[in-house]
């Protein structure tokens, strides 16, 4: 029998129907993609802006406020506390209420003017270690300048490091993670809904009734799943509207190249929904069954970790991941413009990655359906 | 409230979960992979950046610029190119993510008393890593330079920069993903699992039965409850013997305050999955609620994995309605600073608030009666 569109197209009107009968899924799937372009947008960063910092000074002198001044000064810590006991700096660690403590020994004017090494004292809450990592370097840097300003005012630095960050000049870390959230909504919807859906069916008793309609196997499975596609789509097209309107993200390659990758990735998308749906008896099932595929895979794929920090076997094991090659490939489509033509391994990954989990999917789901 | 309806109860939920053997290992499965990602394979901690080099002047000093970055660590020579356009194609790539530029007469400037420009470029797209990148390479050029400026002149450092990391000295995003890691967990299995279970109820017929009991609704509330408490509790057990033993996180504090205060956030979430189980009445909705109201905020905005310190007033006033940031200054602080009650006595007390609350809210939107 060949397929109907005429008979797909009532299964996936009665799938819409099921899916937004409560007004709130609707709400839903438009919140989803907001809170996580929220976050990625504005709360995501490891740059350092006003970390909280305890100041014990004991030298209470010019050039002791001169150097706390040089640290706020740099707008990267800003001053929670002052004390003459280190016990407090202690506690204000401990209880969190500093991320930094900068200790100033009584001699320190002294030892500066002799030019004898005044030491300075720069304690960490290593608990954050990304904080941590850059707080240290910032703050090292500040206080080895002040002491060369201090000492020898008339000696220029010897070697000057000139700067220059490429495609993302501000370093704005929004630019490369607001584009990227498109690659955990899209995987989310589709493992989800579509895993959801079907079992959601099996559990009630009406997969029976589908069975016994005159949709073939192959119709049933491009009806069940045609639906999330389009609310897949529908993210897509949300996400890039609000990452260049809202964000300002800079969109430089073509949008028909993103469109065929999308399609490419929602076949893995939902070839995965489809087999966890073959797997589980229960929703509670598949939801537990999509959450152990779509954190691996999310984690895994460079969108916050970065692939070349994992050890060299995960690095090869990240190729099997669909997420990988389509955030490589909407960052590098956003950001740098470059189109097929460099981007072709990326596709030719993400074609044989879709077509295979599909195939296997609907493959078992025919199998479990007879 | 009657012992014995509850324990029916939970006794049927218990039945319910067993005979769903594979929910029932997922829920055990889930933290332990997420262990395993986070302590092995995934961090931000940035070393062997992989670096070209343009180096225009090939004399000794540049050399030993050069060195000073890769017996850092955090730089690794993959190239050696001899033209801008070179750089170009290289970035373009993403074959490498810094190309240093020493200029052609870097000695001769240095030797004859003047500064020296030495170009980093980075590829900006991840900003994360660039700008770590970018400290790290201010850290190497500044000592080098100060070595070339004190040379023959035995002058000591004007300021002696004593840095001492505390808590987690070696600063690995591992001791920091760990005890964060227990607060996400619960978050997934205690409020999404539970969110699950009166929206089945609904779902398959089955509240009418259970309408036509006796059980009242504090009882039916908390005999669903009561399971996924007890696995809750077994996952931060597993997670924390996991993280100490095979990951080596340290663990400073007390155990029994961790569990205590486990216990009370565990029933709060739990009491949240419920809550959002009762408002939903359809599975998948109650999934979509979950994924909002629990997983992401615990996920992204708890302070988790991204600093609340640096996020904007709106977004950091809104984490402080987030019961998981909380729960994080209390894994966090028992497992890195070793502290106490004497510290913790607030998060503890907003805890057992969000406790309270959870089970209260639950009690009070569920409903027995069926409408239609």
């Amino acid at each position: 029998m060949s397929p109907s569109i005429e008979r797909v197209w009532g299964l996936v009107v009665k799938e819409f129907h099921q899916v937004f009968r409560d007004p709130r899924m609707a709400g839903l799937l438009f919140i989803l993609p907001l809170v996580q372009l929220m976050v990625f947008g504005y709360a995501v960063s490891t740059d350092l802006w006003q970390t909280p910092t305890f100041v014990v000074d004991h030298d209470r002198t010019q050039a002791s406020r001169e150097l706390v001044e040089a640290f706020t000064s740099s707008g990267y810590f800003k001053v929670t506390g002052r004390s003459d006991r280190p016990a407090d700096l202690v506690s204000a660690l401990d209880r969190g209420r500093a991320v930094v403590g900068l200790e100033i020994p009584p001699d320190f004017s002294t030892r500066l003017r002799e030019g004898s090494g005044a030491p300075v004292q720069l304690l960490l809450d290593g608990t954050n270690s990304n904080t941590a990592s850059v707080a240290r370097s910032y703050g090292e840097r500040i206080i080895r300048a002040y002491g060369g300003t201090a000492a020898t005012p008339a000696l220029p630095d010897a070697v000057i490091l000139k700067e220059r960050a490429w495609y993302n000049p501000d370093l704005a870390s929004r630019d490369y993670n607001v584009p990227a959230v498109v690659g955990s909504l899209i995987l989310l919807v589709c493992l989800l809904l579509t895993s959801l859906a079907i079992v959601r069916e099996r559990e009630i008793g009406t997969l029976e009734q589908l069975r016994v309609s005159p949709l073939t196997p192959g119709e049933l499975i491009i009806g069940k799943t045609l639906p999330f596609a389009a609310i897949g789509l529908v993210e897509l097209s949300v996400v890039t509207t609000v990452a260049v309107l809202w964000f300002g993200v800079p969109f430089r390659g073509s949008l028909l190249d993103l469109l065929l990758a999308s399609v490419l990735y929602l076949m893995s998308g939902l070839g995965l929904g489809l087999l966890i749906s073959t797997i589980s008896k229960t929703q509670q099932e598949a939801f537990m069954g999509s959450f152990l595929v779509f954190m691996p895979a999310i984690l895994l794929s460079g969108f916050m970790f970065p692939v070349s920090s994992m050890p060299s076997s995960f690095q090869w094991l990240t190729l099997f991941d669909p997420v990988r090659h389509y955030i490589e490939i909407v960052r590098a489509i956003f950001l740098k413009g470059t189109g097929i033509g460099s981007l072709w391994p990326q596709f030719l990954w993400l074609t044989a990655l879709g077509g295979g989990i599909l195939s296997f999917a609907a493959w078992r789901f025919r199998k479990s359906s007879e | 409230m009657s012992p014995t309806r509850l324990w029916a109860v939970t006794r049927k939920e218990l039945i319910q979960l067993r005979r769903d053997t594979r929910s029932l290992v997922l829920a055990f499965l889930l933290p332990i992979l997420l262990l395993v990602l986070f302590g092995y394979a995934i961090s931000w901690d940035v070393d062997r950046i992989e670096t070209a080099v343009l180096d225009r002047d090939h004399s000794a000093r540049s050399r030993d610029l050069l060195s000073a970055f890769w017996s850092s660590g955090y730089f690794e020579l993959v190239r050696r190119v001899d033209s801008y356009d070179a750089v170009d194609a290289l970035l373009d790539r993403g074959a490498v993510r810094v190309v240093l530029v020493i200029p052609p007469d870097f000695a001769e400037d240095l030797d004859a008393g003047r500064s020296a420009e030495v170009q980093a470029l980075v590829d900006g797209a991840d900003a994360n890593t660039a700008t770590i990148a970018l400290a790290y390479a201010g850290a190497i050029v500044g000592s080098y330079s100060r070595t070339v400026r004190l040379q023959g002149r035995q002058l000591a450092a004007p300021v002696e920069v004593q840095t001492r990391v505390w808590f987690n000295e070696d600063l690995l995003s591992r001791n920091m993903i760990v005890p964060g890691l227990v607060a996400v967990i619960m978050m997934i299995i205690a409020a999404m699992l539970t969110s699950l279970t009166i929206a089945r109820e609904w779902e398959r017929g089955t509240m009418e039965q259970l309408a036509s009991t006796p059980v009242r609704r504090s009882e039916v509330v908390l005999g669903k409850l009561l399971p996924y408490v007890a696995i809750g509790l077994a996952d931060i057990v597993i997670v924390s013997l996991v993280g100490v033993v095979l990951f080596g996180v340290p663990f400073r504090g007390s155990p029994v305050l961790l569990m205590s205060l486990s216990l009370a956030f565990i029933i709060g979430a739990s009491g949240l999955g419920i809550f959002i189980s009762a408002v939903a009445r359809s599975q998948l909705l109650a999934t979509q609620l979950a994924m909002v109201l629990t997983f992401l905020p615990a996920f992204l905005l708890s302070g988790f994995m991204f600093a609340i310190d640096v996020m904007p007033p709106v977004l950091r006033a809104f984490s402080y309605l987030i019961p998981a940031r909380y729960f994080l200054v209390v894994t966090r602080g028992i497992f890195l600073k070793g502290v106490g009650i004497q510290v913790l006595w607030i998060q503890g007390l907003l805890m057992i608030g969000f406790a309270a609350a959870g089970v209260f809210a639950a009690i009070r939107v569920f409903r027995k009666t069926i409408q239609t």
